[in-house]
């Protein structure tokens, strides 16, 4: 039941390879949700394809969006807001979420709310828990490693981010090198889960004090390992190469954000991204953060981690409320800095 | 009735409102700026200027393509999500149809349209009007310019050349043709939005959830897959 008084955001993502519109009451309940995926496609080539997205986001939008509104059961007038990822993302992929929302703005005269995808995967978290201030978030998915930190709502800090690859693309990296099909991530987890982490990789801690990543050094000690192993006629266990490069992985990020949500007092710490579907991760967050006392842990289910528009309508529920909005120029932007919403005052 | 027309298929942007017996407006700029953001504030200017409101909308008519697959898909992106929340029909023109409607309506012969695809190749067609109506001689197709002139060097008849691009390959044509080619006017290059609308006006319509461009072209990822998948 909705009543007149409810918020209804009506969100659209498509950045990368999920044709995606979700409808939120209030900021957190799901009234649909409604994610059409490209993953089947794309396995074809290892990996996604640009144009490809952008031609598959071609054939489904409307169908998508009609399917949402089906599940909610409401027409465009019972929404109040149409919010839609700017960026980052793919650009071909972007526009066609964009230039459907202002289509969809332009013809009920409804407001446009613009939200950056990160901010979304952050929100994703308010549809399982209310959010407590200051939080700390963990970003981690195919193309981001981020540390953000927010005072308040809608006001976002990054306080670390990676110097090279996302922690997802060294997992995508690593599983090529061990054979293993697209997408590498779950396969990984699962390996790591069947070995012993008894390879010693690096860990990238930069310089003292520093929240920021890098993961390329780590790949590289992946491929070198690989390498010489075959040049002396061995062969590793692949599930102690996937127990050893997680465990590298992990420790770092775990590591990082345990000593930033200490120094920045935070209330509440979020794990984001697609990413956080990674069983070890999800573990090792839960096993450190029982001992601090006074930082809660929120891990959203793995229907949320994954790129949905659950999450941007989330989001952009919160931004509408602060007053951000787009006008029919928006256009999609690949490399959009989260700052883009702490513009009020 | 009030056909809106959005053609963004290649650098020209071309919005048209299309009433009963007349033209109520038409948009055209032939600029490299990005169609994405140019568009809808097109659309919405020319819709307010004109007192037409989305709901007073009884048709939209898209050039599908070929052209840019970025540009194209902007404007078919636009179209079926209006055509779909506004519950009207929508139709889908050939962008290279629209452009030999928007030079050879009173051209007496074959209309060559083409827009430049790199590489001395173009998306061409050859279209005439027989009693008023528009007709596809051949289909539109991505040809090599060096190919395509010399093929219709059996036609009889003059065979107007029309598009922004075809400077770029006039020589080639006149070499081929001589005197039977004709070359449009600067004037006439750009695809006008109102011959979009009335070439999709009587058309039969479209379900939106299926309509996709016609890219003429597989991505080409999805190209070398195929032919990866042949020699297996
Ligand atoms: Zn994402």
């Amino acid at each position: 039941m909705t009543n007149k008084r409810d918020q209804l955001i009506l969100g659209i993502e498509t950045s990368c390879d999920e044709t995606a519109v979700a409808i939120i009451k209030n900021g957190r309940e799901i009234i649909a949700n409604v994610v059409a995926s490209q993953i089947e496609s794309h396995k074809r080539f290892g990996g996604v394809v640009p144009e490809i997205a952008s031609r598959h986001h071609v054939e489904q939008i409307t169908i998508v969006l009609e399917e949402a509104l089906r599940q909610g059961q409401l027409k465009m007038e019972d929404i109040d807001a149409i919010a839609v990822t700017e960026g980052p993302g793919l650009v071909g992929a972007l526009l066609i979420g964009v230039n459907a929302a202002k289509a969809l703005a332009f013809a009920h005269e409804k407001p446009l709310v613009n939200v950056h995808h990160i901010a979304g995967h952050i929100y994703a978290n308010r549809l399982v828990n209310e959010m407590e201030f200051p939080l700390l978030a963990l970003v981690v998915s195919g193309g981001h490693t981020e540390l953000v930190y927010m005072k308040e709502h809608g006001h976002f800090e990054v306080i670390g981010e990676t110097r090279d690859d996302a922690a997802g693309e060294a997992y995508d990296k690593v599983a090529r090198v061990l054979n293993l099909p697209y997408p590498g991530g779950p396969h990984i987890d699962r390996l790591a889960h069947e070995g012993t982490p008894d390879l010693d990789l690096p860990r990238a801690w930069l310089e003292p004090g520093s929240y920021d990543f890098s993961f390329s050094g780590l790949k590289s000690a992946v491929i070198n390992t690989v390498h010489n192993a075959e040049q002396r006629g061995e062969t590793i266990a692949p599930e102690t190469l996937a127990a050893s490069f997680q465990e590298s992985v992990i420790d770092v990020l775990v590591t990082k954000a345990i000593q930033a949500a200490e120094e920045y007092k935070v209330k509440q710490v979020l794990l984001a991204g697609g990413v956080a579907a990674n069983k070890g991760l999800r573990t090792a967050l839960t096993t450190k953060f029982q001992k601090h006392e006074g930082i809660e842990l929120v891990i959203p289910p793995l229907s949320l981690c994954t790129d949905n528009a659950a999450m941007i309508a989330a989001a952009g529920s919160v931004l509408y409320e602060k007053g951000q909005r787009a006008d029919l120029m928006l256009n999609g932007n690949p490399g959009l800095d989260i700052t883009i919403h702490n513009n009020w005052g | 009735m009030k056909i809106l027309s959005i053609d963004t298929s290649n650098y020209a942007l071309g919005i048209g409102l299309l009433d009963e017996n007349q033209v109520l407006g038409e948009y055209i700029s032939n600029i490299k700026k990005n169609h994405s953001v140019r568009v809808m504030p097109a659309i919405q200017t020319m819709m307010n200027e004109c007192g037409v409101k989305p709901a007073d909308l009884t048709k939209i008519v898209v050039a599908k393509g070929p052209g840019s697959y970025t540009g194209v898909r902007i404007g078919v992106t636009i179209a079926k999500t209006l055509a779909w929340t506004l519950n009207i029909p929508l139709t889908g023109v050939s962008s290279l149809e629209v452009l030999a409607a928007s030079a050879g309506r009173h051209f007496n012969g074959f209309i060559c349209p083409l827009f430049d695809a790199r590489r001395g190749q173009i998306y061409t067609g050859l279209y005439r009007f027989k009693d008023g109506r528009l007709v596809t001689e051949k289909d539109d197709q991505l040809v090599l310019t060096a190919d395509w002139a010399p093929a219709l060097s059996t036609l009889s008849e003059p065979i107007l050349f029309v598009g922004n691009d075809v400077s770029i390959h006039q020589s080639v044509i006149t070499d081929a043709l001589g005197d039977r080619a004709v070359f449009a006017e600067i004037t006439e290059h750009n695809p006008r939005p109102a011959e979009l609308a009335l070439l999709g006006r009587d058309r039969i319509e479209e379900d939106p959830h299926s309509f996709v461009p016609n890219y003429i072209r597989l991505a080409e990822a999805e190209a070398k897959w195929l032919d990866a998948q042949k020699t297996k």
